[in-house]
Parts: C-alpha cells; structure tokens; sequence
C-alpha cells in the first residue's frame, strides 16, 4: 500500500485549519497516521469518473418551505444558558477576542 | 437473551429493576457508560398505574450514549461531553416512550461513534459478549453487548459505515441499519450527515419489525426524514437474491464465507433462488466512505469548540481556547478524521478528493439500482473476520479501517441493511450475514430474516 508523505507542518496546518492545538508527540504520530490513511484513499484515482455527476444526498431530498414563524421547541433559553461553561447577564461569557 | 414479549404485561417496576440488576452483575463487560435508574423507576411506577399505556408498555431499553436523553449524561464516550445533560431527547427516544418503554441507561461507543471495535472510548472499551479477550465491534458495541447478554431486550444504535451491523454480527444478535431517513436524527450526535442512520439490536426479528415500526417516520425536526414507509408484511416467496463475489474471496475468513455459503442454502431450501452477483465497484467503497465521512465529519464536529456546552479548556484568549477545548476533547480517532476532513475540502484539493468521491459514489449506486432491477435483495458477510483482539487494530488505523469494508457500500447507497446471526466459527464466534435491500425495502428484508429464523 502507498503512503503519502506528510510533513510536521502540514499537520500543523491542518491542525490550525480544524481548530486544534496539538502537541509534538500528537503531531509525530499524526505524520504516520494521515500518510497511511491518504495513501489508502488515494486509490480512488484508478477510477475512471470522467462525465459522472457527483451524489451529494441520496434520498432525492427536495426544499421545503414553511411560514416564518416561531417554532417551539423543548428547550428553552435558560435550559441552554445553564449547558455553557461560563455565562453572564442571559449571555454566554468567552475571554477578550480584542 | 430475552425477547420483548418476556417483558409486556409485567410488572414495570419489576422488569427495570431486574433490568438494573442484570445491567451491575455484566459490569466487567463495560457495555455501558450510565444507568437512569431514577427516571426509569419513575417512569415504571407510571405504566403500572396505567398512566403510561402502549405497544411497548413497561418494556427496558439502552441507548447509545450519543442519543440526547433526559435524566443522566450524554457523553458520545467523548471527555467532550463527559458531564452533558441533555436538555432534550432524541425524537426516536421519545417515540419510544410514548410508546412505554423505558430507558435504564447508556451504551458506550467509540467516541462520537468513530470507529469500529468501541475501544475509542474515553472511558474504555467495552468486552465481546462471547469472548472478553475481543472486542466488541462497533462504533455501537455496548449496545450490541447489552443486547446480547440480555440485560434488556433492545438497544438502540446508529450505523455510518456499519456501527450497528459490525458490533450486531460480532456478537450474534439482529442488527438493523435502516434506508437513509427511516428514522428521525433529532436530538442524536452528529457524524456524518449523508449516511447517518438509527436502528436497533434485537435478538429476533420480530422485535426488530416492532421497534422499527414504533421509531420510523418524519420528523419536522429532521428535513431529511422519509414519511412512514415501514409497513409489517411477510416475505414474497420465490425471492431472487445475489451473493456478491467479491465479498467471499480468499481476503475473508474461511469460517465466516463458511457459514455465509450455509445461510445461502437456507435462502435456496426456503425456496428462493441465489446467484452470483459481480459488484467491481465495491473495492473502491471504502476509500469513498474515507473521504466523503471525514469530511462531514469535520463540519459537524466544529461546532465542539468548548463555548456553549460541554468541557472549555481554561486559560489564554479565545483562540487557545478553542484549541485546547478541541485537543483535550476529542480521542485521536476524532483528530484524524476532523484533519483528514479538513484534507480533503480544503482549496486545491477539493475536487481531487471530495468531488472524486461523490462521482465514485454515484457509480456504486447506479451498480445497486442495475442489481436492483433483476434481484429482490443482495447477501454477503457483514464483516471480512470474526470479532478480533483486543489492541490488535489500533495501532494501525487503515487496519481498523478495513474491518469496515463489506458495510460501507450500503451506507453510502442510502439503503436498508440488517445483520442476522448466521453460526459460529470454529471457535465459537458469532458470524453475521448481511441482508441488503432496495431502499425503503426494510420492512421486506427482516420478513425474509424472520421466515427462515422461524425455519431454523
């Protein structure tokens, strides 16, 4: 089976494009992982799918429209507010972004 | 094993604490993550009052621990989610009840359902109920497990790429993973929205039929939900059904094409006729499945970035938190599949991976809607081996998965697939045989399940 080489900065590259801070250890072991993984998807190539429209969902799912208006649904805000991990004044509190 | 009938008619109280009870003495086996005994009792108290009434009046279940439910956890076997009390239930859960039954507890999987032998984890594996050196299959092996050993007569599942058929054949119980949007995905943890699917274990088919029948149909909180196809019949006689070859090559474990080859004689005595089928397409299925999944994957797993629930990493701005939140949540199973994802949709490599893969896909579907028209059902193993050690595939994650090679095709078809148990091998090991179907032909393949279950 084919491996693909992948580089310590790529993984960091995909780990900052996934939000994930990883460590060296993490990162190391991740090289080998992707690499085998890519290799083995690479297979894909021999097929030939020139001219083939693309599936994106199966069941022929069509748009559905409804009136806007407010749904009801079983939970509410304060049952929500209470899931976060840190929340001030009916609002969800995060560190300074600026 | 017990069977639901063992359990209408009881007394519901009776039926949860002895379901309680069974549940601690299997703890070594570490098929689940909770119990809601306080919920369950109450609940209990109410069917024998006869506040509660229905199909499934008093009658024990486990859920999958990524199934929203009220009154404990709901953890995705993640760190993540480790102490998340859902606020909400999962519609199929609530069908359920309002139907009578009655959740004692939660299953573990492999975190946030990826992988195949449930030792992703955060909390540890769960043990094959037939063999605690193996492991149980998965993602939904603690709901196979519970199932198995009896603790409750169903449990609910999801299945991807296999997580209820892999685990259902690993440890010789009815798996059903249902055509695409069967059963409403409200109130469940997301994976991979296109193949996402809920079902069951049972340890007959007819058990199966019932909780299908009680779960199926649309949901206005699930767009992509089918109105109520599932329809109680009895098998067509004289059924045309293809083996598919390249599942019972040399690659497949001896005893396992074995006992597939003896269900096939089954099918032939009962009067049905069996041919060959050549599927050439299906080897290419699983690098489809490897692509198209990590990347719902990593759509559907950003939204745990340590914000508005579950476990925040504390210290540093926004960003760290968010980065820490993520690496201290997540298992590495979910790391490769969320980066993988972010692979193969990101610019310059989108249309060579993504793109080339939805194209495949459509290629194996056009093949299954070719079979389609000249056969009622496809058969096949449901997995290449017995249930395997523990630790032997997770070093290796291509190795893992591998074992998912004869369930993919059907997930990324959108069509019904049940695992029935078919023997052992030699050495005693539960061996599955899938029965695959057109989709909405659900209701059609357990009936053909059940004709030769009530032959056998």
């Amino acid at each position: 089976m084919t491996t693909i080489t992948i580089s310590h900065d790529d993984v960091q590259h995909l780990a900052q494009l996934s939000n994930l801070q990883l460590s060296d250890d993490e990162i190391a072991a991740l090289q080998v992982d992707l690499g085998n993984i890519l290799g083995y998807i690479n297979q894909l190539d021999e097929l030939d799918t020139e001219g083939v429209e693309p599936t994106y969902q199966v069941i022929d799912l069509e748009n559905v429209s409804r009136e806007d208006s407010v749904q009801h649904h079983a939970a509410d805000r304060e049952a929500l507010l209470r899931l976060a991990p840190d929340q001030a004044d009916n609002q969800i509190k995060v560190p300074k972004v600026l | 094993m017990t069977k639901i009938a063992d359990y209408v008619g009881k007394s519901a109280v009776d039926n949860v604490r002895g379901a309680i009870e069974a549940a601690k003495n299997a703890e070594n086996f570490h098929a689940l993550l909770s119990l809601t005994e306080e919920r369950a009792l109450e609940r209990a108290a109410k069917v024998d009052s006869g506040e509660i009434t229905g199909r499934l009046a008093g009658v024990p279940f486990i859920a999958k621990d990524n199934f929203l439910t009220l009154g404990g956890t709901t953890t995705a076997a993640s760190r993540f989610l480790e102490s998340f009390n859902a606020p909400l239930q999962a519609t199929a859960v609530e069908k359920l009840e309002a139907e009578g039954a009655i959740c004692i507890g939660k299953a573990n999987l492999d975190a946030f359902a990826h992988g195949g032998s449930t030792e992703n984890s955060a909390f540890g594996p769960t043990l094959n109920s037939v063999d605690t050196t193996r492991v149980a299959g998965g993602s939904s092996g603690g709901s196979a497990v519970a199932t198995a050993l009896g603790i409750v007569p169903f449990t609910l599942g999801t299945d991807t790429g296999g997580s209820i058929r892999q685990p259902a054949s690993f440890n010789g119980v009815i798996g059903v993973k249902p055509t695409y949007g069967t059963v409403s995905r409200y109130g469940v943890v997301a994976m991979a929205s296109s193949t996402d699917t809920i079902g069951c274990f049972t340890t007959n088919t007819a058990d199966a039929e019932l909780v299908m029948d009680v779960m199926a149909g649309l949901d206005p909180s699930d767009m992509t939900t089918l109105p109520d196809f599932f329809e109680l019949c009895e098998a067509k006689p004289n059924q045309k059904i293809g083996i598919i070859k390249e599942f019972m090559t040399d690659d497949v474990d001896a005893d396992v094409r074995a006992r597939t080859s003896e269900y096939v004689e089954r099918l032939k005595a009962a009067g049905h006729t069996v041919e060959e089928v050549s599927m050439p397409i299906v080897k290419y299925a699983l690098a489809m499945y490897y692509i198209i999944v990590p990347a719902e994957v990593s759509s559907n797993l950003a939204r745990y970035d340590g914000v508005r629930y579950g476990k925040r990493a504390e210290g540093g701005g926004l960003a760290e938190l968010y980065g820490r939140s993520r690496d201290e949540g997540f298992v590495t199973e979910n790391k490769r599949r969320i980066m993988i994802g972010s692979y193969v949709l990101s610019s310059g490599f989108f249309d060579a991976y993504y793109l080339k893969a939805q194209k495949a896909r459509t290629l194996l579907i056009n093949r299954y809607n070719e079979l389609f028209q000249d056969y009622d059902a496809l058969i096949g193993p449901v997995s290449p081996t017995p249930a395997f050690k523990l630790g032997e595939n997770t070093a290796d994650p291509v190795k893992m998965y591998l074992a998912d090679v004869m369930t993919v095709p059907a997930s990324l078809a959108g069509l019904p697939a049940i695992s029935v148990p078919a023997g052992e091998t030699a050495a005693g090991l539960p061996v599955g045989v899938q029965l695959i179907g057109k989709r909405r032909s659900d209701a059609q393949l357990l009936a053909l399940a059940r004709s030769l279950e009530d032959a056998a």
